[in-house]
């Protein structure tokens, strides 16, 4: 693993984030003048510091799903490239489809995490104006997905585990895109990731946007990052459709339930990594090893599995999904009635 | 995604019914003996449930399973209304509880399973029990062997349900994925429009895609896709015709041709011996006082020739193609 890098950002990039960042530049100078002129400002710092803790702790404990959106979206929240090197070791990049092109969207790679080895499908959105371009804003084409279920089937072949991180607004709505048949190429990926003879864990890192976040997410575990959110449209489509109006992202961020706690109780996600005090951007290391050690516990767990177990397992879990046990009763009960509706008892007219 | 709302001044009503193509004047029991297709444009017009189960499935036999499946308000989903009262209203109007219709048919004599989307019904969007319903038409194939075929028509993944609508792509795409490994056969049609969600799970995923002619099919809307891009988009963009110069089509298929196309891909693919057809007992519209019912005469003169394996309606097509070929 690398060493701590300095996380902390110095300007706010969220509203609710200013009083903090305001505090953490404060102690900052008083450090930096403490350190210069040798004089003892532990004092004077000390306050500061538990302020700064009681100040975190109160925004952050009751964060509106917007604000886990916009923290989702943090320009300092750790991203794959961070994760490849606080997390992986020995990651070697296989590019390309094959058949069109290398999509820098998404990465694909052999990496070792602890013990493991395994084939590493992820997002990417890159950190510099440049890579942002080159990665499309994390937005993958056709290509993208393509390259991601050529390298499923690698490692089905030759049995590595998949660790999928989604990080994503959404595949990339363009007429390209559309030409190279985007949506059967994240239909297909969804259709072979669910028979996929090799365990797959997945972990949203900051945005699950749709049919682009599950066209990589079909998965025997799905993590979440606390501050991540997974939709089926981005608050700010679904706010321009419903209430015809795109400023009421914040309504329909509460209304669609895309949190990881919400996501947790609808039953949708395994697990919620907690992250640091503050968010993952303030302390990438700790936030990536915590999620390692989650990931290597998943992947433990699914491979102590015999496969055929394994796949049935995965088959059930998204064969009734979404349904509730109610729906799934229901369903079951008429199955043995041929689908035939209740026949509900009547009182003769 | 982009679910568009069904625009009641589209609705068929009334006597005549005027293409909202071309803008013809049509006596609306011709039309609707026409398939809804005009006759003057060729325009596709949408159809509800009841018209494309009539245009696809002989006469009465299709027999409508799992009707008392009815969506949840899961999320407690509210916008300028609530999602629950949203139901209610659609579910009244539509005379149905779900935007998707299943049962076991017979289209010219072959036994399958015939899934219809509903338009109208909040854009065809798939929530929970829509992919349901898909699941379990993709089961019912698998145990009685028979073809699987869905009409797709839809805006996408409903928003209501959230990411529970979403991971109904799963669902359907597991299924199909057992469905396939067992050697069933899978025909999806996509009309005017099916995109989002549904294009990107089970509509997409069949052995032969059909789509008829001139609907927009796509993953993002064309709305989406030119706000996010910025520029003009080319002419004819998501139309059936671009998507099958660009390969992602077997066909297009006029929507009158249909029947016959789906029973010649059953007879490639998974023939049957021919006393498991069986024929259509009626023709498929009562007998026309206008007399210019041409599909109907057709029908039962093909009915008429003895010894000939085809039944009805794909006899009469075989003898159409035979004028066309004389012709040439």
């Amino acid at each position: 693993m690398a060493a701590k890098k300095p996380d902390v950002p110095t300007t706010p990039s969220l509203d609710f984030e200013k009083p903090i960042v305001e505090l953490e530049n404060k102690i900052r100078e008083l450090e930096q003048l403490a350190q210069q002129s040798q004089m003892d400002l532990t004092t004077e710092i000390r306050p500061l510091k538990e302020l700064r803790e009681k100040l975190l702790r109160q925004i952050y404990t009751h964060l509106t799903p917007w604000q886990m959106v916009r923290l989702a979206r943090h320009p300092n929240r750790p991203l794959t490239s961070d994760y490849v090197q606080l997390m992986f070791d020995d990651v070697i990049e296989l590019h390309g489809d094959r058949a069109f092109g290398d999509d820098r969207a998404i990465l694909t790679a052999l990496a070792r995490i602890g013990d493991e080895r395994v084939m590493l499908i992820a997002h990417r959105k890159g950190k510099t104006t440049e890579e942002r371009m080159a990665a499309n804003w994390g937005c993958a084409h056709p290509e993208g997905y393509r390259k991601a279920l050529l390298k499923m089937k690698l490692a089905e072949k030759f049995g590595l585990p998949l660790v999928t991180l989604i990080n994503t607004p959404g595949a990339y709505p363009g007429i390209g895109a559309e030409e190279r048949g985007q949506a059967a190429a994240i239909a297909k990926n969804i259709l072979e990731m669910s028979r996929l003879r090799v365990p797959v864990v997945s972990v949203v890192i900051g945005e699950g946007g749709s049919g682009g976040a599950l066209g990589i997410g079909v998965c025997d575990r799905l993590l979440m990052l606390e501050y991540s959110y997974y939709s089926v449209i981005s608050p700010e489509g679904c706010a321009a459709i419903l209430w015809k109006d795109g400023d009421k992202a914040e309504q329909a961020a509460t209304a669609l339930k895309i949190t990881s706690r919400d996501l947790m109780a609808l039953g949708l996600v395994d697990e919620v990594v907690p992250e640091p005090l503050g968010g993952a951007h303030r302390d990438h290391f700790k936030t990536a090893l915590s999620l390692r050690d989650r990931i290597l516990a998943a992947l433990k767990n699914l491979k102590s599995m015999p496969m055929d177990r394994l796949i049935e397992a995965r088959y059930e879990r998204y064969r009734w999904i979404g349904n509730g046990d109610e729906l799934t009763q229901q369903v079951k009960r008429a199955r043995l009635r041929g689908g035939r509706p209740e026949v509900v008892a009547k009182s003769e007219p | 995604m982009a679910w568009v709302r069904f625009r009641k001044k589209d609705m068929p009503g009334g006597l005549w019914t005027k293409c909202p193509s071309c803008g013809e004047m049509i006596f609306s029991k011709e039309l609707l003996e026409n398939f809804k297709i005009c006759k003057k444009c060729s325009f596709h017009m949408n159809t509800t449930v009841d018209e494309r189960v009539l245009f696809t499935c002989d006469v009465d036999t299709f027999d409508e399973l799992y009707t008392d499946l009815a969506p949840v308000d899961r999320l407690q989903f509210v916008d300028k209304g609530s999602y629950g009262d949203k139901l209610k209203a659609t579910a009244k109007k539509a005379g149905r509880l779900e935007a998707m219709t299943i049962g076991y048919g017979r289209v010219l004599g072959r036994e399958c399973v015939l899934g219809v989307m509903n338009f109208q019904f909040l854009g065809g969007s798939m929530g929970v029990v829509v992919g349901e319903k898909v699941t379990i038409a993709v089961e019912m194939a698998l145990e009685r062997r028979v073809p699987l075929v869905l009409v797709c028509s839809s805006g996408g993944a409903r928003m209501h349900e959230g990411a529970l609508s979403l991971m109904q792509m799963a669902k359907t795409c597991a299924a199909l994925a057992r469905f396939a490994d067992a050697g069933g056969l899978y025909v999806s049609i996509l009309t005017d429009p099916t995109t989002g969600g549904v294009t990107a799970s089970f509509a997409t995923m069949a052995d032969v895609i059909l789509a008829e002619p001139n609907a927009l099919i796509g993953f993002a809307g064309p709305r989406v896709i030119q706000n996010t891009i910025r520029q003009e988009l080319p002419e004819g963009f998501q139309r059936s015709e671009f998507l099958l110069s660009r390969g992602q089509l077997d066909r297009i298929v006029r929507r009158d041709e249909i029947p016959q196309t789906l029973f010649r891909l059953f007879e490639y693919l998974v023939p049957v011996a021919p006393e498991q057809i069986v024929a259509p007992a009626r023709p498929r519209f009562e007998a026309s006082t206008n007399g210019h019912d041409s599909s109907d005469k057709a029908e039962k003169a093909a009915k008429d020739k003895s010894g000939s394996r085809l039944p009805a309606e794909e006899g009469a097509e075989a003898g159409k193609d035979e004028k066309k070929k004389k012709k040439k």
